[in-house]
This record gives C-alpha cells, structure tokens and sequence, in this order.
C-alpha cells in the first residue's frame, strides 16, 4: 500500500500527533513549528483528498484493515472532504498568525500548552468532518470540544474563565444529548458504522426511539453550533478568547457541528424522516428568522467589536439553518457554500480584530478590549486593518463581488424556487441589519475623531496583517470565481438529496 | 482578453487606485494622463457585444458597444478628464481617486449588456460618490452624504429586485427595452426614476451636490443623473407617462431656483430643469426626440459642468456662493466670469452656444408631436432656465452690487478645465455636425432656420426684459439668507412629526387605558436605550441556569412535536 492510500489516516494521525510532541518538547518556538508544520500537511493533504473525490468519487478507508461495520471507517465524499479543506485552511492560515499574536496576549511559560490545544482543538474538528463511524464522531467532538475550553480560558481577561466554564457547561450538555442520541440509534440498530445505521434505520424509522434520537440530536447539535435560541454561550466565548482561537473557532467549530447536522439529517435518517414527515422545516425556519433578525439586530447595539461580530456570527448561522429549512437542493447547496464563504470572511475579520488588540497591547500590559471607545479614529493609523475589516463587513452583508453575496444569491434563488417571496424580504432586512452593524464601525473607525491623549499608533505587523489578508483575498476571490465553492456545494447537495430519498 | 473585450470602466476604477500611491508632479501627470488613456480606450472598441463571463449559471455582458453607449463613454470621458484638470491643485488624493472610480463606475454601468452588470456598477456610483459628498467636511455635508447614500442604495436594490423578477419570468438578463408592463417593470421604472430625480424623489439632488465640496460638485453633476437617462432611454423609451414627468420636472425647479440664495443650489435646481427636457425626449420616443435626448446629454454635461466650475471657483477663492454675500466679482476674476457667462448662454439655449443645438430638437420633436401643453411647458421653462441660470447666477456672482470682495482669479488648472468646456460649448453650438453625427439616429434636423433662431430669440428677450422689470421695480425676490422648503420637508420633518404625533397618540390612549399598560408603553426608542445599558437585554450575557432552561425546553418541544407529529 502506497503512502497516498493512506491519505485518510493521515489527515488526523498527523495533527493528533504533533500536540503530545508539543507538549513533551516544552518550548514555544519549538511547539510553534511542529504544530504549524501539522497543520499546513494537513491542508495539502486536505487537498489532495479534495482532488482525488473530486477525480474518483467517494473514498472508504478502513482503519488497521477492520472492514465495516465492526472496523472504523473514515468515508469521504463531497461534502466533508469541501469541510476538511475549509478546517485545515483555516488552521493553517490561523497558526502563523498565532505566534505574533499569543506573544502579546499569553504569558510566555504556557506558550507550548497553547499550540498543544490549538492541535488538538482542529484535529478534533477533522476527525468529526471525516469519521464515519458515530461513536467515533462522539470522540471527536470532545476532543475538539474541551482543547476549546482550555484555549478559551487562556484569554487574559478574567471573564475568559467564567465564559470558559459557561461554555464547558453547555458544551457538555450537548454532548450528553448527542451520546444518548447515538446511543439509542445503538440501541436500535446494533451497529456504529454510518452507512450500516443508515440502511438498518429505514425499516424502523417512526419507532419513538429513533424519534427521540433525532430529537436528543437535534437540541446537542443546535447548542453546539449556536443556533438560535441556544446560541447564547457563543458571545462570551468569542469575546474573551484570545485572538487567534476566536478566529479559529469562529471560522470552523460551529461549521463543522453544522456539518455534522447535516450528515445525520441527509445520511442516516434522511430526508423523507426528517424534514417531509415532521414538521422541523418550519420549526428551523422561524428559529432561522429569529437568528437572521433579532442576533443581527442586538449585533448593532454591541460596544465591543469582538462581540458585535460574534452576534453577527449567530446571524449567519442563520441563513445556514434557513437553506436548510428549505429541504431542497439549492436551499442545501446554500447552506453548504456558506460554511466556506461565511468561516473565511469570520476568520479574517476575528484575525484583524486581533491586530488590532494586538497593536494596542503595550509591552507587558492587558490588552485591551476592542470598543468602541478605543477605535474612534483607528483607520488614519491602521489603513489597511480597518479596510480589510470593511471588505470582510461587506461580505456579511452580501455585496456583489464578495463571497457572502454568493451564497445570499443562492439563498434568494432558493427561496424564488419555493414561491417564497417574503423570504427574500427577510433576507433582505436582515442584510440591512448587517449593513449598519458594519456601518457603526466605519463610522467609528473613518469619521470620528481619535480620543484625545491617545497614543498614535502604527500599522499592525505584517506577521499578522499577511494571515489575515489571505483570508481577506479569498473573501474577493471566492465572490468572483465561485467553481470550488458553488460546484462542490452543488454537487454534494445533489449527491445527499439523491441519496436520501 | 484583449483591451477591447474590457469595459473602459475598468480603465478608470483600476487605475484610480495608482493615484493615493503617488506624490506631486507624477500625480498631476498622472491625473490627466489617465483620462487621456481612457480616451484611447474608448477609440480602439468595435461595435458588439464582448467580456462575456459566466457567472453563477448566468451570461454576463460587461461590455456591450453600440451607439447608445458610445456616445454616453465619449462625454462620460471626456467629463472625467475635465474634472480632473479641475482637481489637479487638490493636495489630498481621496476626491481625485473617488472621483475617477465613480467615473469609472458610471461608464462600466453604461457598457453594461445585462441587468446584473448594471446593477453592480450602479450600486459602485452610489459609494464612491458619496465620498465626494463627504468630502466636503462639514457636519451637514456628512448628514446629507447619509441620506444621498441611502437613496441611491434604495434606488440599486428597486433594480436588483426588478432584475430577479425579470430572470425569474422571462430567463434572460439581458437590458434592452423593459416598458412598465414588462415583469418587474416598474421596480426598474422607480430605480431609474429616483437616480434620475424625478418629481418628488428629487430631494436628494439638491441635498447632497451643494454640500460637496468645489471638486466634488462637478465630478457629481456630470455621471449618476446622465447615467439614469441612459437607462431610462435603454429601457423606457417612449413610455408616454415620462412626459407629463419631465414636462413637471422641467416647470417646477423654477420656482424654487428664483428664490434660492445659494447659488450652488440654483444650479442644482437647473439641472433638475434640464432633466426634465432629457425625460420628456425619451417619453415621446421617436427619433427625433431620442437623438435630442441623448445631444441634450452631451451639451448639458458640459456647460453644467462649466457653471460648477465657475461657482466653484468662487468658492474656493471667496468662501461663499450665497448670493446675497456676492458681486462684483467681476472685477477680480474676469476670465472667470466670461467662462461663466458662456455656460450660462449655452444652458439658456443662445444660437450658436450648445445648448441651443439640443435643446431645439426636444422642442422641434415635441411641436411635430402635437403635445400641445407639453410644448408650452417646455417653452416656459426655457424662458425659466434663462432666468434663474442665465441671468442669476452672473448678475448676482460677478455683477449686482458691488459686495466689495477682491480675492484672485482662480488657479490656472480651473481656468484651463473651464477653458476647454467654453470651447467645447461654444464649437458645438457653432459646429453641430460632429456631434449629430455621433447620435444614435440617423439626423435629418437644422437647427438653425431662421424660425428656430427667431423664436428662441424672442423667448430669450422676453424672459430677460421680465428679469430687467422685476428688478427695476423691485418685485424680484430679494436675496435673503433663508433657507427654503422643498417636498424633502416631507421627508425629514412632516412625516417624522406625524409619526411622533401617532407615537404620542398611541401613548396617551394606552396610559388612559390602565396605569398599568401605560408604564409599559414607553416607545421602542428608550425600549432600546434602556436595553442598551451594562445589563441590558441587548448587552448583558445569560446566566447559566437560564441557557440549560433554554436547551430543556427546546428538548421538550422537539420530542412533542416528534411524537405528535408523528
């Protein structure tokens, strides 16, 4: 057997690796290149596996040779491999950023316990993307989960530790949903195995277990991926995080639980159970709407940046629910593509945020929090973060040219196709919400004066201005040229719909 | 792609972004030199469509050239080499860079093949001009730079809507002629309608282009007004209904121009004026009228541009175009004031100026028409336009009473780009043929029988001896340092009032109602201050108890649901 045949193992063997090694080596620098060297294989082999799909069709990969259902088996076809490229982007443009920023935001002794957590939190998040096996998926989610918490509690602010521990609180609870979810599946079906579940389920699937599954499923998933209304660990989380970690997590954690909804929704119960027998549509487009306007609309009155962004976020997981409240293949193709186009467009924004801080953070000092108070004037003395922050803001907002108005498009499409035209008027309020969330930066940063007596400050460092405007670019990029994100989204949309009927 | 398959548009955007880049002489070199390119640009095209892109399962026609849209990038090109000549003694860059990308946007809007297109570089207009808006620095220019932005926002959201209606029943983007009965049509009609300024969706003009600074003034008169009448010649021609709207449009700004003392906003209103003849041109829709549109476009750029200028640079040299404050500036910039007095001829339609060579088409077409009422209108308001643009503006500015002020004339590089507009107001006027020739019909039109030249002569005298009149006997409106309402009174003072007034309605019912009620019925506003306060419910985070309760309860309703629904 090759070595490109065992690309799958890979994928995770290599990051699950390199954070023990951190930790073992103990020095930062030393902890810094081997997580960083992880994460970039990890993106090249992400990919090669992307490619190979793409090229082949779908991959099984059996762990140590035990053939499913009783051996592990990672199975990747068009959708996860679309996430697992997203993940390891993401960490792999978070991680040389890190360094510049941590050094200003961690003290120096637990530099090596944080890039150990960094490692594990998107190995984690690779393995659920990957995993076809449910108790594995379950696995995973913890790992990622608990690295979080600790790389939550890191922030320098002390309200980093009660976020942190709010955090852990819910993010256990929805993890014992989700276990007593699989578990009863379990129960039923005697076997772990996705594929296995999934064709065993077809002849029980009204049984009240597997309903009470779906519904245990359901409720740990939206607290996961804060969904409306269990959405409201999320702002404290992001908020005093520090830097990196909010971008991290913001651009994948929820993405890849919004993942991992849908592979049970499409995969395992299918479509027919979950959305033409029960009425979730309507339930997941009102909470959808509520996401849309009312986090979009407390995200205005925010005064930290941090957390208007992370309200902002909540809002867009919104549009992610709404196309799939749609039960329809563009509505999911919606929901998909903007996993990508919403993570890197979050990412960037979190990662300038972070220069900013980072700029503002004197030599041995707190940083400080990104209000608004503090940004009065900031774009005369930071062009070029304030700008790419504008372009990110745009993206949320959906302007032609930038990766959010594809999806919004699609989103509109879908909705057109359904006859469902007031839908695209709530679309449309709920861009105007995020056109003056943005605004009220703009206005901060361009128009008011810088407070008196404050310090003139410089551009952020390239160190971390360069990770950020990657992310940035590819916000513009994926607005005009949309083959990787629109076809994949399409394709894997056709595939789940297909297969699920 | 070769040059000619790209919009010359892009010139124009991509290279507004080189000039903050550079530094003194290469920048003034640069300014006009970019232009000039531009200029190049647009010689080398071929008639056709090219810059086909596919683009989420759509065709895209960036760059579509015929004779509608060559003739609107000639003077759209040939404006922005103009106002950059104007720009060149600015220190700073944002006004020449946000200029020539508003340019750019407005000639890639009018190369546009298809309605996403379009709408791309229509919403582009709207936010690189409104910095021009705000480049004026005063508080107010920023307020009114807001509510510029919002309206012209509105106006690219109207087309975006009509254009997915009009995708959604026909399968096609493409922009050709809509009509109002088309889908979405009038969603288009509305979108064109309110860049345009028709009546009473025009307050944002007279709002927004005084507060912008001299600069900005001319970059803004020249593009986002032309821009709707291309599309509104695209999309509606010969839609009677544009004609009563143009002929008002062309009457009322008079009224309001008389009285008004800033002399800026006198321009304004003229130029709302002016519109009006372009809209009732495309509403008869013959030939003859559409030609005279699109010549109007063309002179009218220009000797507005010139009076802009020439109100400009008594701006910059005094401080002020407040008639009242003004006069005898005569004196002290002479070649200002020639530059001024043939813009003014050519907008008031003298034979052999430019104006007269557009205009009389609109009128001819008109007349041969049989728009009797129409007709009449279009001849007061010619009389009107004289008055207010063609008399006002010099005799308050450089004659009247003498205010005393001496300053400079204004710096060489305005005089220059006032200079070229002269020339090209006065060659039009004297030599119409080149310009006929460029029109989108074939013309078979004289503008100068002596019945044309008679008439308008006469128009002309009468409107000045009503002027000489008025003033001799001290009827004409003083002067006076007010400010007056427009219908934009409507919009930010009368319905803001009414909605308070239903507000307190409401309040006072509800606290008669129960004390109760009444503590509750504070209105949304300090609703949503009070909530934004340290631990309000906009700001302040859950407690933990509070979020489990949230999980439990959307624990239950699922498994209800599940079973009931089941």
């Amino acid at each position: 057997m090759s070595l490109a045949q065992h690309l799958p193992a890979l994928q995770v063997v290599l990051p699950l690796i390199s954070a023990p090694l951190a930790v073992l080596l103990r020095r930062g620098a030393v902890a810094f290149a081997i997580v960083t060297a992880a994460a970039w294989t990890a993106f090249a082999i992400a990919i090669a596996l992307w490619l190979q799909v793409a090229a082949d069709g779908a991959i099984s990969y059996h762990i140590g040779n035990w053939q499913p259902p009783w051996g592990i088996e990672y199975r990747i076809d068009r959708l996860n491999s679309f996430v697992l490229v997203l993940v390891s982007g993401i960490a792999a443009v978070v991680l040389p950023y890190s360094r510049a920023s941590v050094e200003r935001e961690i003290p120096r002794e637990s530099h090596y316990l944080f890039y150990a957590m960094l490692g594990l939190c998107f190995t984690g998040l690779l393995g659920i993307t990957i995993t076809g096996d449910a108790f594995n998926l379950f696995v995973f989610l913890e790992i990622s989960s608990l690295s979080t918490y600790v790389l939550i509690a890191l922030g320098r602010d002390r309200r980093a530790l009660t976020a942190s521990y709010q955090y852990l609180i819910m993010g256990s609870i929805g993890a014992t949903f989700i276990v007593i979810a699989i578990g009863l599946l379990y129960l039923m079906t005697g076997t772990l195995n996705l594929a296995d579940m999934a064709t065993k389920l077809a002849a029980i699937k009204s049984t009240r277990p597997v309903l009470a599954a779906l519904a245990f499923f359901t409720v740990g998933v939206s607290l996961k991926a804060a969904i409306f209304p269990l959405h409201q660990w999320l702002p404290n989380a992001y908020t005093y995080a520090p830097s990196a970690v909010t971008a991290l997590v913001a651009a994948t954690a929820t993405k890849v639980t919004l993942y991992a909804l849908i592979r049970f929704y499409f995969t395992i119960f299918g479509e027919s159970m979950v959305f033409k027998s029960l009425p979730l549509p309507e339930i997941m487009l009102v909470l959808s709407l509520f996401a849309m306007l009312v986090a979009n609309f407390v995200a205005i009155f925010q005064t930290n940046l941090k957390r208007l962004f992370a309200y902002s976020s909540v809002g867009q997981i919104g549009y992610i629910t709404l196309g799939l409240s749609f039960d329809s293949v563009h509505g999911l193709a919606a929901s998909i593509m903007h996993l990508v186009n919403h993570g890197i467009a979050k990412g960037g924004i979190f990662l300038l945020i972070g220069a900013i801080v980072a700029t503002l953070t004197t030599r041995q000092g707190m940083p400080p929090a990104p209000t608004f108070d503090r940004l009065a004037g900031l774009a005369k003395q930071m062009p070029l973060t304030c700008f790419g922050i504008v372009i990110g803001g745009f993206s949320l907002i959906g302007v032609p040219g930038t990766a959010g108005f594809i999806t919004k498009w699609h989103l509109i499409l879908a909705a057109i196709e359904k006859d469902q035209w007031w839908l695209v008027g709530a679309i449309l309020i709920s861009s105007l919400l995020a056109v003056t969330y943005v605004w009220r930066f703009v206005e901060v940063a361009y128009f008011r004066a810088p407070p008196a007596g404050s310090a003139p400050r410089g551009e952020a460092t390239y160190a971390l201005l360069i990770p950020a405007y990657v992310l940035i670019a590819a916000t513009i990029w994926f607005g005009i040229d949309t083959s990787f994100t629109v076809d994949t989204a399409l394709d894997a949309a056709q595939l789940l719909m297909h297969n699920s009927r | 792609m070769t040059i000619t398959e790209l919009s010359p548009g892009l010139t124009l955007i991509v290279g507004s972004l080189l000039i903050p880049l550079l530094r003194g002489r290469a920048r003034s070199v640069y300014l006009v030199l970019l232009p000039l390119l531009g200029l190049v640009h647009l010689a080398q095209l071929s008639t056709g469509e090219f810059g086909v892109l596919h683009f989420l399962g759509l065709q895209l026609v960036t760059l579509r050239v015929d004779r509608w849209s060559m003739l609107f990038g000639w003077i759209f090109m040939i404006a922005a080499l103009i106002s950059a000549i104007y720009a060149l003694h600015l220190r700073t860059a944002l006004q020449t860079t946000a200029g020539f990308a508003y340019a750019g946007s407005a000639i890639g809007a009018v190369f546009a093949g298809d309605l996403m297109t379009l709408f791309i570089f229509w919403e582009l207009t709207a936010v690189t001009s409104v910095l021009l808006v705000w480049a004026g620095g005063t508080a107010s220019a920023y307020r009114a730079g807001m509510r510029y932005l919002i309206v012209q926002i509105t106006s690219g959201m109207l087309l975006f809507f009509g254009a997915v209606i009009q995708f959604k029943a026909t399968g096609s983007l493409a922009f050709d002629h809509i009509g109002l009965d088309a889908p979405g049509g009038w969603l288009f009609f509305i979108a064109f309608g309110i860049k345009c300024a028709f009546p009473l969706l025009h307050t944002w003009l007279q709002d927004a282009y005084p507060e912008a600074s001299e600069v900005g003034t001319v970059f803004l008169s020249a593009f986002t007004t032309k821009l709707a009448i291309y599309a509104l010649a695209r999309g509606f021609s010969g839609t009677e209904l544009l004609i009563p709207i143009g002929a008002i449009m062309t009457a009322f700004p008079i009224f309001f121009a008389v009285i008004e003392n800033d002399l800026r906003k006198v321009l304004a209103y003229s130029l709302n004026n002016q519109l009006g003849f372009m809209v009732v041109g495309i509403g008869i829709g013959t030939e003859l009228s559409l030609n005279g549109t699109a010549a109007h476009a063309f002179t009218h750029i220009i000797y507005k541009a010139l009076l802009f200028m020439s109100m400009g640079a008594v701006l910059y040299r005094v401080g002020t175009v407040k008639g009242s404050e003004l006069g005898g500036l005569y004196k002290s910039m002479p070649l200002t004031t020639v530059f001024c007095i043939i813009g003014a001829a050519s907008i008031s339609g003298f034979p052999l100026f430019s104006g007269f060579v557009s205009k009389s088409m609109i009128l001819s077409a008109a007349g041969q028409g049989a728009y009797l009422i129409t007709w009449v209108t279009l001849l007061f308001a010619s009389a009107g336009v004289f008055h207010h643009s063609g008399i006002k503006i010099p005799y308050f500015g450089f004659f009247g009473h003498d205010s005393g002020k001496r300053c400079k004339e204004a710096p060489v590089n305005m005089l220059v780009a006032m200079g070229i507009a002269a020339i090209l107001c006065v060659g039009i006027g004297v030599m119409p043929g080149p310009l006929y020739a460029m029109l989108p019909y074939p013309v078979v039109f004289e503008p100068y029988t002596a019945s044309h030249v008679l008439g308008q002569l006469q128009l002309l005298m009468f409107s000045a001896l009503a002027f000489s009149i008025l003033m001799w006997t001290r009827i004409y409106p003083p002067e006076l340092r007010a400010v007056n309402l427009d219908v934009d009174w409507l919009w930010r003072v009368a319905f803001p009032s009414a909605w308070r007034y239903g507000v307190g309605l409401w309040e006072s019912l509800l606290a008669s109602a129960a004390s109760v009620l009444a503590a509750k019925s504070a209105n949304i506003c300090s609703l949503v201050a009070r909530h934004r306060q340290a631990d309000g419910l906009l700001i302040r985070s859950w407690p933990t108890r509070s979020m489990a309760m949230w999980v439990m309860v959307m624990l239950l309703a699922y498994l209800l649901v599940y079973y009931i629904g089941k």
